[in-house]
C-alpha cells in the first residue's frame, strides 16, 4: 500500500467523474490513498503525528543537539548540588544552562540525558516492533494460508510463547547471556545490551501479530481473487506477498503503531526491575526508575522524564487509533 | 464437549511439558556455571563443589531433567543437605532461603492471588462497564471522558502510577498504611487496606485497555444485522443490548481477560516491586538475582500452569457462550 | 458417451468425482458426494452449459476443471493430456489455455490492485512479456471487454458490478485461453446487466473461438449462449444434449421442471408450471437408485433400486439418465401427467403433501 499523498488528493474529482470519456492521465485512488486523505482530515491524527515526528527528529538529531547544547550525557556538575546531593535552585536546578535541571546525586544534566534516552528507547522500540512484525507476518501468513499441520504447529508455538512468563525470563536471560558472551569481568558494551533487549522483545512479541495476520489471511484465503491468482498459476510467493499481504497492511500497520509504545513501556519496565541497560546508556526506563527514589525530595526529576515518556506513548496511542479509523472507516473508534 | 475438553487438556499438557524443557535448558544448560551465581563471593570452592554434587549438576542434563520431573510427579529423596524426603509435588530445595521451594511458593502465592483476583474483578467491571457505556452513549461527553481515561491509562506506567499513589495516599495524606500483606482470614480490614493501592493501580491501567477493547467490540456488534433485527423486531433496548449485543461483544474480552489474569497470577512483578509486596513476582525476581535455580524453575513453571489453565478455561467459556465452537 | 465426431475434444472428463469428508473432531462422519461421477466432453470453440440447483455440485465441478480443487476420482484430460493430478509446474503451460471467471465480481478482484495490475496478473505470474509491452496488452484487453482502456490505473471499488465482471473476463482472457470456465458469471449482476455480459461472452466466443463451460443455476441464462447443455442433479448429470434437444424435447423430468420454471418461456403450454416439492436430498446420504426419485412424479419401484445410466435415446445425441424419459416438448405434456393436476398448476408431488408452501425450484 502506498501512502503517497501525491496522486491521491490532487485527483479527488475523479470520484465524481464517473465513466465520462477518455480523459488522459486517469489515476484511481487506491484504498491506501483514500486512507491517507482521511488521516489528513483527522485533527487528532495530525496533532499526534506531528508530535511523533518531533520526537523522531529529536532522536535523529541527538549529536547536533548535543553540540548546540554543549553538555554531554555523562558530564557531572557536582558543584551545583548541595551537601545532600540535591540540585541547588528551584525545580530541580532548572537554569538557562540546564534546561530540565540536574540529577540528584550524580549531578548530570537531565535534558541531554533525556534526549539520549529518547533515542535509545525509540531505537529499541522501533527495532523490536519491526522484527516482531516481520516474524509475525511470515508465520501468520504461512500458517493461515497453508493451514493443516503448519497452522497447528505455529499455533502451538504461539501458545507456548504466551505461556512463558516474559518478565521473569527476560530478567533471567539478560545477565545469563551477558555472562555467556563477556564473562564475569569484562564490561558489556551497550550495543550488546540493546541487542539482547531487542532480541528478547522479538522472541516474545511476535505472537499478537502472528495471530492477527493468521486470522486475516484465513478470512481472505477463500476469496475469489486469491483463487483467480491460483488459477493463473501463481506460486506461493506471489499469493502471499502480492495478493494477500496488500490486503492486510491496514491492521498490521495499526498493530505496529501500537506495538512501538508498548515496547517503550516494556523497556522501562525491564529497567525498573533491573534488567536491560546499565546506567551508562541513557534510556527512559532507566531514568524513571532512578527518579522514583526522589519522588518526595526532588519531584522535578520525576516530572520531566515521566511527562515526556507519557507524552510519547500517548502520542503513539492516539496516532494508532487515528490510523485505525483512517484505514478502516467502518470501525468507529 | 467431553471430546473437546480432552483434546484441549492434551494440548495444554504438551505445552506445559515444552515450557518445562525450555526453562530447564535456559537455566541449567545455557549458563557456564549455574551454581556460581547461587553462591555469594565469600563462598569457598569446596562448598560450591558440594552444592554442585547435591544438585546433581554433574549428571547429564537428561538425568537432571528426569529427576526434576519425577520429583514433581512422585516426589523424591534429595539427601540430608536438602531436607531429605521431598513429597510430591516436589519442586526442589532452595539453598538461598534454606527451605523446600514448595514451602516458599505456598507462602507467597496467596499474596499474588490476593492482589490479582480483587484487582481483576475491579478492572473487568470498570473497564467493560466504561466501554459499554461509552459505546451506547457514543459521541457524548461521557464517551469522550471514557476515551480520554482509557488512552491516559494505556499510556501510563504502573510503577509511575504506583509511586504517585504511594506518595499521595500513604506518605502525604497518611490515609492508608504502607502496603503489606495480611492473610484475609486473619484480618479482612488490614488485608484490604494493605492491598487496596495495588488493586487501584492495576485496575486503573488494565481497565483502560478493557474499556478500549469492549467499546470497539460493542460498537461493531451494535452495527451488525442481528442487533438491528432485534431492535426492528421491537425488542426493548435494554433487552437487545443486554442479551444480544453484550453476549457477542464480550467474547473477545473474555479471551484477553483470560490471558491477562493467567499471566498476572504467575506473578505481578512490577506491582509487587512497586508496592513492596512479597508475592510470586518478587520471589521470582529475587530468585533470579540470587541465582536460585530451583526457585526460578518453580516460579516459571507455575506461571506457565496459570496461563495454560486460563487458556483452557477461556476455551471452555467460549464453548459455553458460543455454541459454534463446540463443533470444531 | 457417444461422441462420434472426428475432431478431438478439447476437454474430456471421465468419472469425475469430488467427495468432501465431514469431520467432527478427529472422527470422520461420512462423505459429502458433491460431485459423483461426471462424463462429458467439450470440443474446441464449443460452449457447454452446466445447469442445476445450488448444491448440485456444478461449482465444485468448475473448480476441479481449473484445478482449484483436487478431484477425488476420475480423470480430466485437456488437449489430450491428463491433468487430473498435475502439479503446479506441470500445469503451467496448460494454465494459459484454461481459465476461470468467477461468480462474485466484488470478491474476485483484489481491492488493493489497480485494474491494470489485476488484468496483467496472469501475464506476470507466468513471466509473459507480450509484444508491445504489458500495458498495451492490458489496454487491448480492456477495450476488448468494453471498458475504457484509460481506466487501467483505477481501482475495483471505482467500478460497477457489471464493469467489474468485465475486468474479471479481461483477466481470464489475458493468457489467450482456449477454454474458459465461467462460474455463474452473471448470477450476481442486475438482470439488465446480465444480458450485456452474456452478449459480451458470446461475442468473445465467436471472435476468439473460445470454448466455454458455462455454469448456471437456471436454463434461461444458458439458452442463448450454449451449444450443448448438461443438467446436473445431486452431483450427477441427469441429461445432456444439444441446446435444441434440451429446450424443445427435454426427456428427464427434472429438466422439464427446470424449464417450466423459466418465467418467460413463451412456449409454456396449458400444463403450466411444474412445481417441485420437498428439498434437495442431502448429498451426505443421496437416495438409492435414481437420485431424483424422491421429488419425481413418475417414480416407480425400479427407480429406488436401479440407478439409471446416462444413455442416449431416440438414436440421437441427447442422453438422459431416467427410467421413464419423457418425449416431446414441454408444450404438450403427456395426458397422464396432466391428469395429476387439479388446478391447472401441475402438482408433482409423489407424497401428495403439496401445500401452499411447496418449495419451488430454481427461483
Amino acid at each position: 500500500m502506498s501512502l503517497s499523498p501525491v496522486e491521491g488528493v490532487a485527483l479527488a474529482e475523479i470520484e465524481s467523474g464517473g465513466d465520462a470519456g477518455a480523459e488522459k492521465g486517469f489515476v484511481g485512488r487506491s484504498p491506501g490513498q483514500l486512507a491517507w486523505a482521511r488521516l489528513r482530515r483527522d485533527r487528532t491524527a495530525v496533532v499526534s503525528g506531528a508530535m511523533l515526528l518531533f520526537f523522531v527528529v529529536v532522536a535523529l538529531a541527538v549529536p547536533l543537539i548535543e553540540m548546540a547544547y554543549g553538555i554531554g550525557p555523562r558530564e557531572q556538575f557536582q558543584n551545583r548540588l548541595d551537601g545532600f546531593g540535591m540540585p541547588l535552585g528551584y525545580a530541580g536546578g532548572v537554569t538557562g544552562e540546564h534546561w530540565f535541571g540536574l540529577e540528584p546525586g550524580l549531578g548530570r544534566d537531565i535534558f541531554i540525558r533525556m534526549v539520549h534516552g529518547l533515542r535509545t528507547s525509540l531505537f529499541i522500540a522501533f527495532a523490536a516492533a519491526v522484527i516482531t512484525a516481520a516474524i509475525g507476518i511470515v508465520l501468520g501468513t504461512v500458517a493461515g494460508y497453508l493451514g493443516g499441520w503448519v497452522d497447528a504447529v505455529v499455533n502451538w508455538v504461539t501458545d507456548l510463547t504466551l505461556a512463558m512468563p516474559f518478565l521473569i525470563i527476560a530478567l533471567a536471560l539478560t545477565p545469563t547471556l551477558a555472562l555467556r558472551f563477556y564473562g564475569q569481568r569484562e564490561a558489556v558494551p551497550p550495543a550488546f545490551q540493546i541487542g539482547v533487549l531487542v532480541a528478547i522483545f522479538a522472541l516474545f512479541g511476535w505472537t499478537s501479530t502472528a495471530r492477527l495476520v493468521r486470522g486475516q489471511v484465513i478470512a481472505l484465503r477463500e476469496r475469489e481473487f486469491v483463487e483467480a491468482a491460483r488459477a493463473a498459476g501463481a506460486g506461493l510467493g506471489h499469493m502471499l506477498f502480492r495478493q494477500l499481504l496488500p490486503n492486510i497492511w491496514a491492521p498490521i500497520l495499526v498493530s505496529f503503531s501500537l506495538a512501538v509504545p508498548a515496547y517503550i513501556t516494556s523497556e522501562a519496565a525491564l529497567s525498573f526491575i533491573g534488567v536491560g541497560l546499565t546506567d551508562e546508556t541513557p534510556s527512559f526506563g532507566r531514568m524513571i526508575y532512578r527518579s522514583l527514589d526522589y519522588l518526595q525530595t526532588d519531584p522535578a526529576y520525576v516530572f520531566f522524564p515521566g511527562v515526556t515518556i507519557f507524552a510519547l506513548v500517548f502520542a503513539f496511542n492516539l496516532f494508532g487509533d487515528a490510523l485505525r479509523d483512517a484505514l478502516d472507516p467502518k470501525s468507529s473508534r | 464437549m467431553v471430546r473437546f475438553l480432552v483434546k484441549r487438556l492434551f494440548s495444554a499438557t504438551l505445552t506445559l511439558f515444552a515450557v518445562s524443557v525450555l526453562t530447564f535448558l535456559m537455566f541449567f544448560a545455557l549458563p557456564r556455571d549455574p551454581v556460581s551465581g547461587m553462591c555469594p563471593k565469600n563462598c569457598n570452592p569446596e562448598r560450591l563443589e558440594r552444592v554442585r554434587q547435591e544438585l546433581g549438576l554433574r549428571d547429564p542434563l537428561i538425568t537432571q531433567y528426569a529427576g526434576y520431573m519425577k520429583g514433581i510427579v512422585t516426589g523424591r529423596d534429595l539427601g540430608s543437605a536438602q531436607g531429605g524426603r521431598c513429597d510430591a509435588p516436589c519442586l526442589g530445595w532452595s539453598y538461598v532461603s534454606n527451605e523446600a521451594v514448595f514451602d516458599t511458593i505456598a507462602r507467597v502465592l496467596p499474596v499474588t492471588l490476593s492482589i490479582v483476583i480483587p484487582a481483576a474483578v475491579l478492572w473487568l467491571l470498570l473497564g467493560v462497564g466504561l466501554g459499554m457505556v461509552s459505546a451506547l452513549r457514543r459521541g457524548t461527553w461521557l464517551d469522550r471522558v471514557a476515551i480520554g481515561f482509557s488512552l491516559t491509562g494505556a499510556s501510563l506506567q504502573l510503577y509511575f502510577v504506583g509511586a504517585v499513589l504511594l506518595l499521595v495516599f500513604v506518605y502525604s495524606l497518611r490515609l492508608l498504611p504502607v502496603p503489606s500483606y495480611t492473610p484475609l482470614l486473619d484480618d479482612p480490614v488490614r488485608w484490604a487496606s494493605g492491598l487496596v493501592l495495588a488493586w487501584v493501580a492495576l485496575a486503573f491501567l488494565f481497565s483502560a485497555i478493557y474499556a478500549r477493547l469492549s467499546r470497539a467490540q460493542m460498537l461493531e456488534t451494535l452495527s451488525e444485522d442481528f442487533v438491528r433485527t432485534a431492535r426492528a423486531k421491537g425488542l426493548a433496548k435494554p433487552r437487545v443490548y443486554g442479551r444480544h449485543a453484550l453476549r457477542a461483544a464480550i467474547t473477545p474480552v473474555v479471551t484477553v481477560a483470560g490471558l491477562d489474569v493467567g499471566a498476572a497470577l504467575g506473578g505481578t512483578v512490577i506491582t509487587e516491586t512497586t508496592f513492596g509486596l512479597n508475592g510470586m513476582g518478587r520471589t521470582a525476581v529475587d530468585a533470579v538475582r540470587a541465582g536460585d535455580l530451583p526457585t526460578i524453575m518453580a516460579t516459571v513453571l507455575i506461571a506457565a500452569v496459570f496461563v495454560v489453565l486460563a487458556n483452557v478455561l477461556v476455551d471452555l467459556l467460549y464453548a459455553a457462550i458460543d455454541p459454534r465452537v463446540r463443533l470444531r | 458417451m457417444t461422441e462420434t465426431r472426428a475432431d478431438e475434444p478439447l476437454l474430456r472428463v471421465r468419472g469425475l468425482a469430488k467427495h468432501f469428508p465431514v469431520r467432527t473432531g478427529f472422527r470422520s462422519r461420512g462423505l459429502v458426494r458433491a460431485v459423483d461421477g461426471l462424463d462429458f466432453d467439450v470440443r474446441p470453440g464449443e460452449s457447454l452449459g452446466l445447469v442445476g440447483e445450488s448444491g448440485c455440485g456444478k461449482t465444485t465441478t468448475g473448480r476441479m476443471l481449473v484445478r482449484l480443487l483436487e478431484p477425488t476420482a476420475g480423470t480430466i484430460e485437456f488437449a489430450g493430456r491428463d491433468i487430473t493430478h498435475a502439479g503446479r509446474r506441470a500445469l503451467r503451460p496448460l494454465r494459459q489455455d484454461l481459465q476461470i471467471i468467477f461468480q462474485d465480481p466484488y470478491a474476485s478482484l483484489n481491492p488493493r490492485h489497480t485494474v491494470g495490475r489485476i488484468v496483467a496478473m496472469p501475464l506476470q505470474v507466468n513471466g509473459i512479456d507480450p509484444p508491445g509491452g504489458v500495458k498495451q496488452r492490458v489496454q487491448e484487453l480492456l477495450e476488448l471487454v468494453g471498458l475504457n482502456p484509460e481506466h487501467y490505473n483505477r481501482y475495483p471499488h471505482e467500478f460497477s458490478g457489471g464493469q467489474r465482471q468485465r475486468v474479471g473476463i479481461a483477466r481470464a482472457l489475458a493468457l489467450r485461453p482456449k477454454l474458459i470456465v465461467a462460474d455463474e458469471p452473471v448470477s450476481a449482476l442486475d438482470v439488465s446487466i446480465q444480458a450485456q455480459v452474456v452478449n459480451l461472452l458470446r461475442d468473445l466466443q465467436r471472435d476468439l473461438g473460445l470454448a466455454f463451460v458455462f455454469i448456471a443455476h437456471d436454463l434461461a441464462v444458458v439458452r442463448h449462449f450454449c451449444h450443448r447443455v448438461a443438467v446436473m442433479y445431486l452431483g450427477r448429470i441427469v441429461e445432456l444434449g444439444d441446446r435444441a434437444d434440451i429446450y424443445e424435447r427435454p426427456q428427464h423430468p427434472y429438466t422439464r421442471a427446470l424449464l417450466s420454471a423459466i418465467p418467460d418461456v413463451t412456449t409454456l403450454g396449458p400444463g403450466g408450471r411444474i412445481r417441485l416439492t420437498g428439498d434437495v436430498p442431502t448429498p451426505l446420504d443421496p437416495p438409492s437408485g435414481c437420485r431424483f426419485r424422491t421429488r419425481c412424479w413418475k417414480a416407480r419401484d425400479v427407480c429406488a433400486t436401479e440407478e439409471p445410466a446416462l444413455v442416449p435415446r431416440d438414436g440421437g445425441r441427447q442422453a438422459t439418465a431416467c427410467h421413464f424419459p419423457e418425449s416431446g416438448p414441454v408444450t404438450a405434456p403427456a395426458p397422464a401427467q396432466r391428469a395429476v393436476a387439479a388446478d391447472g398448476d401441475e402438482t408433482v408431488d409423489p407424497a401428495a403433501t403439496a401445500g401452499p408452501d411447496a418449495q419451488e425450484v430454481a427461483r
